[in-house]
C-alpha cells in the first residue's frame, strides 16, 4: 500500500505540471489581451512598458518556469516564514495579480474561509441526508419512500443550481421573507443573534449545493446497498438469528460504504465548480466570484493560480478515493 | 395437425422480430422515460414550429408594451397589465416572451444535441482505438485520465472570454459563439464515453465471433464498422442522453454566468440571467426558462434511464 501510495504521488507530478502547461499555454496561446481594458488615449510606447512591467515582455519558455518557480517554491517559503517566522523567502518574487497588484495568495487566502464554510456545509449536509435517504431506499426497493427519493434526486440531477438557486430566492426571500438573499460576508459571529443570523443567511446555498450532492449520493448509497443485500453473506446473518438492524446497518452498510466513500472523495472537486455559479447567485465573494471578476478582467496570474489549485484538488481527490478504497476493501490489492 | 403446428413453426420463423422493436417493447414500460420522450419531442416541436405560427420578432423592441404579465395573471390580480397578444408576457425592453423563448430554446437545444454528438464522435473515436489497437492504449487512456483531471468549468470561461472575440470577427457574431460554445462543451466532456466504450471493445475483442471474422482475414478498419461498433452502440447511446442533459445545463450555465451568447441573442439560459435582475417584481420571467431547462434535462435523464433498462437483453427478457 506504502509503495502504491510513493508511486501514485510520483505520477502525479507529471500530470500536474503537464496541466499547469494546459492552463498555461491556453492563455498564452488566447487573443486576449491584459491591456484591452485599459483606456485608447494611453500612447503605445507607454502600453509597451506597461505590458513589460507586467512582466508579459518575456517568451512562454521563460515565464512557464518563473510561474512554476514562484507557485512551488517562493509561495510555500512565504508561508513557512509567516508562520513560524523565519526568513526563507528573502523578498523573493511573489505571484502578484495583474488587477490589485498584490500577491494572488492573499487575496486568495482572504476569500477561501467564505467558500470554504458555504461549500463544506453543503457538502456535509448533502451527504447526511443522503445516505439515510439511500440506505432506506434500498431497504424498502419499489416503495413509495423510494420511488419519490428516486424522483427527487432525478429532480436534484436535472434542476441547475443557478435555476434552484433563483427560486429559493423567489419563494423564501421575495415572497415570505423568511431568509436574506445576499450572502454578508463581513457578518461575525458575536452573540446567539448574529449566529442565528448567521445560519439563516447561511441555508440558501447551502441547500442549494447540497440538493446536488444528496441527488449524486443517495443513488450510489442505493444500488450499493442492493448490491449487497442480494449477498449470500446477508443470509447467513439472518440465518444465524441476528436482528435486522444488526444486519442492515453493520453487516450490509459497511459494505456499501466502500463505493460511496471514494463517490463522496471523488465529489469534492466538481462541489467547487457549482460553488462558482451559487457564489454568483447569492452574492459570496468567495473563491468562484474572484475567478470570475479575474477572469472579466484578464487578471493572468489569478486564473491561473486559481484554475490550477482547483486541478491540484482533483488529483489529489483522485489519489485519496484510490488509496482509500484499497484500506478499505481488503479484496483490493494494488500491489 | 402435425402439418398445423410445422406451419406456424415456419411462420414464426419467417417473421423474426426486429431487435429494435424489442427494445422499444422495453422502452414503453417504462413510465417516466415514456413521459420524457413526449416532453422531447413536445418542446422540439414548439420551438422549431413555433415561430412558425407564432409569428414575432424576437428581438423587436416595443417599449410602448414593455413589462406585460403572462396572461393567466389576470386571474389573480384584475389590475395586472395584461394582453391576449402577449400571453407570455413581454420584457423591460417590451420584447415578446414567448417568441423569446422558443428562439432561445432553439439554440440551446441546437447547442445541446451538436456539443453531444461530437462529444459522442470524439469520445467513440478514442474509446474504440484505445480498446482495439494496444499500443495505443496506455497512450490514450493516460491522455483521457489528464483531461478528467482539469477543472472543467474554470477552464470553459477561460475559453469563452478569450476565444471569443477572434471567433467572432472570423464568423460573424452568433455563428462564432455557437461555434466555440458547442466545440468547448464537446472536447470536455468525452471522456466518459470513451472509458465506457474502451473497456466494452476490448471484453467483446476477446469473443469467439471476432476470433472467426479475424480468421477469414477482416482488416481492422472493416472489424471496428462492422463487428465492434454495432456491439458497443447501447452504452454509446446511454451516455449521448446524458451527454445531451449535460451540455444544456453547462451551455446554460455559461449564458448565465454572461459569458455565453451575445446579449441580443437569446438562449434559455440567457434570458433567465436577464431576469434575474427583476425577479422580485416578475418572478415569472425567471420560472418559465428555468422550467423549460429543468424539464428537458429531467426528460433527457428519464430518457437516459429508459435507454438503459431498454437496451440491456438481461433485462429486456423478463
Amino acid at each position: 500500500m506504502l509503495t502504491y501510495t510513493i508511486r501514485r504521488l510520483l505520477l502525479s507530478i507529471p500530470t500536474l505540471l503537464f496541466i499547469a502547461f494546459v492552463i498555461f499555454m491556453l492563455l498564452e496561446l488566447a487573443p486576449g489581451d491584459p491591456m484591452a481594458q485599459m483606456p485608447l488615449t494611453i500612447p503605445p510606447e507607454v502600453k509597451e512598458k506597461m505590458r513589460l512591467a507586467l512582466g508579459l515582455g518575456e517568451p512562454w519558455w521563460v515565464r512557464f518556469p518563473l510561474w512554476l518557480k514562484q507557485f512551488f517554491i517562493v509561495e510555500p517559503q512565504y508561508w513557512i516564514d509567516n508562520t513560524f517566522g523565519t526568513n526563507f523567502a528573502d523578498g523573493a518574487q511573489r505571484i502578484i495579480s495583474f488587477q490589485s497588484r498584490s500577491p494572488v495568495f492573499d487575496t486568495i487566502s482572504e476569500r477561501m474561509p467564505q467558500t470554504l464554510w458555504v461549500v463544506g456545509m453543503s457538502y456535509v449536509v448533502g451527504v447526511l441526508i443522503a445516505l439515510p435517504i439511500g440506505i432506506i431506499s434500498a431497504y424498502r426497493q419499489y416503495s413509495v419512500f423510494d420511488n419519490v427519493g428516486t424522483f427527487v434526486s432525478m429532480i436534484g440531477f436535472s434542476v441547475p443550481p443557478f435555476f434552484s438557486g433563483v427560486v429559493l430566492i423567489v419563494i423564501f426571500s421575495v415572497s415570505l421573507g423568511w431568509l436574506p438573499s445576499i450572502y454578508d460576508t463581513t457578518h461575525q459571529v458575536m452573540d446567539w443573534d448574529s449566529f442565528v443570523f448567521q445560519l439563516r443567511q447561511m441555508v440558501m446555498p447551502v441547500m442549494v449545493l447540497a440538493l446536488q450532492t444528496t441527488a449524486q449520493v443517495s443513488r450510489y448509497m442505493r444500488a450499493s446497498m442492493l448490491d449487497n443485500l442480494g449477498q449470500d453473506y446477508v443470509r447467513t446473518a439472518r440465518a444465524k438469528g441476528m436482528t435486522e438492524s444488526v444486519v442492515v446497518m453493520k453487516h450490509v452498510l459497511r459494505n456499501s460504504m466502500i463505493p460511496v466513500v471514494t463517490v463522496i472523495a471523488l465529489g469534492i472537486p466538481s462541489i467547487f465548480g457549482g460553488a462558482i455559479i451559487t457564489e454568483q447567485i447569492f452574492k459570496v465573494n468567495g473563491l468562484g466570484q474572484l475567478l470570475i471578476i479575474a477572469l472579466q478582467g484578464s487578471d493572468i496570474p489569478m486564473v491561473m493560480t486559481i484554475t490550477f489549485l482547483l486541478a491540484v484538488l482533483i488529483v489529489m481527490m483522485n489519489l485519496i478515493a484510490d488509496i482509500l478504497y484499497g484500506v478499505l476493501d481488503p479484496r483490493i490489492r494494488y500491489d | 395437425m402435425t402439418d398445423q403446428s410445422v406451419d406456424t413453426a415456419v411462420e414464426e420463423l419467417t417473421k423474426p422480430r426486429n431487435q429494435w422493436l424489442d427494445v422499444w417493447d422495453q422502452f414503453k414500460t417504462h413510465k417516466g422515460a415514456v413521459m420524457g420522450l413526449g416532453f422531447l419531442i413536445f418542446i422540439t416541436l414548439f420551438c422549431a414550429f413555433g415561430p412558425l405560427v407564432w409569428d414575432v420578432d424576437p428581438g423587436k423592441l416595443d417599449i410602448r408594451n414593455k413589462d406585460v404579465r403572462p396572461i393567466y395573471m389576470a386571474i389573480f390580480d384584475s389590475d395586472a397589465k395584461t394582453s391576449w397578444a402577449r400571453p407570455m408576457g413581454t420584457d423591460h425592453l417590451g420584447r415578446d416572451i414567448m417568441a423569446n423563448t422558443m428562439q432561445g430554446g432553439r439554440i440551446s437545444l441546437a447547442v445541446g444535441w451538436t456539443a453531444m454528438i461530437l462529444a459522442v464522435l470524439i469520445g467513440t473515436l478514442v474509446g474504440v482505438f484505445a480498446g482495439y489497437f494496444k499500443r495505443l492504449d496506455g497512450l490514450l487512456m493516460r491522455f483521457t485520465d489528464l483531461v478528467l483531471s482539469l477543472p472543467i468549468l474554470p477552464l470553459l470561461l477561460v475559453m469563452m472570454l478569450l476565444f471569443r472575440d477572434p471567433l467572432r470577427a472570423a464568423f460573424g457574431p452568433e455563428q462564432g459563439i455557437f461555434i466555440l460554445i458547442v466545440t468547448g462543451i464537446g472536447i470536455t466532456s468525452w471522456m466518459q464515453t470513451a472509458r465506457i466504450v474502451r473497456g466494452d471493445v476490448m471484453a467483446i475483442k476477446e469473443r469467439e465471433f471476432v476470433l472467426a471474422a479475424r480468421s477469414i482475414g477482416t482488416p481492422a478498419r472493416r472489424m471496428i464498422t462492422r463487428h465492434l461498433l454495432p456491439n458497443v452502440m447501447s452504452p454509446i447511446m446511454v451516455s449521448a442522453t446524458l451527454g445531451l442533459a449535460t451540455a444544456i445545463i453547462t451551455e446554460s450555465a455559461l449564458s448565465f454566468l454572461g459569458l455565453g451568447f451575445p446579449s441580443d441573442f437569446p438562449t434559455w439560459g440567457k434570458i433567465l440571467f436577464d431576469s434575474v435582475d427583476r425577479m422580485t417584481a416578475f418572478p415569472e420571467r425567471v420560472i418559465w426558462p428555468g422550467l423549460a431547462i429543468s424539464l428537458t434535462v429531467l426528460s433527457v435523464n428519464y430518457i437516459g434511464d429508459g435507454l438503459r433498462d431498454a437496451l440491456d437483453p438481461r433485462i429486456r427478457g423478463q
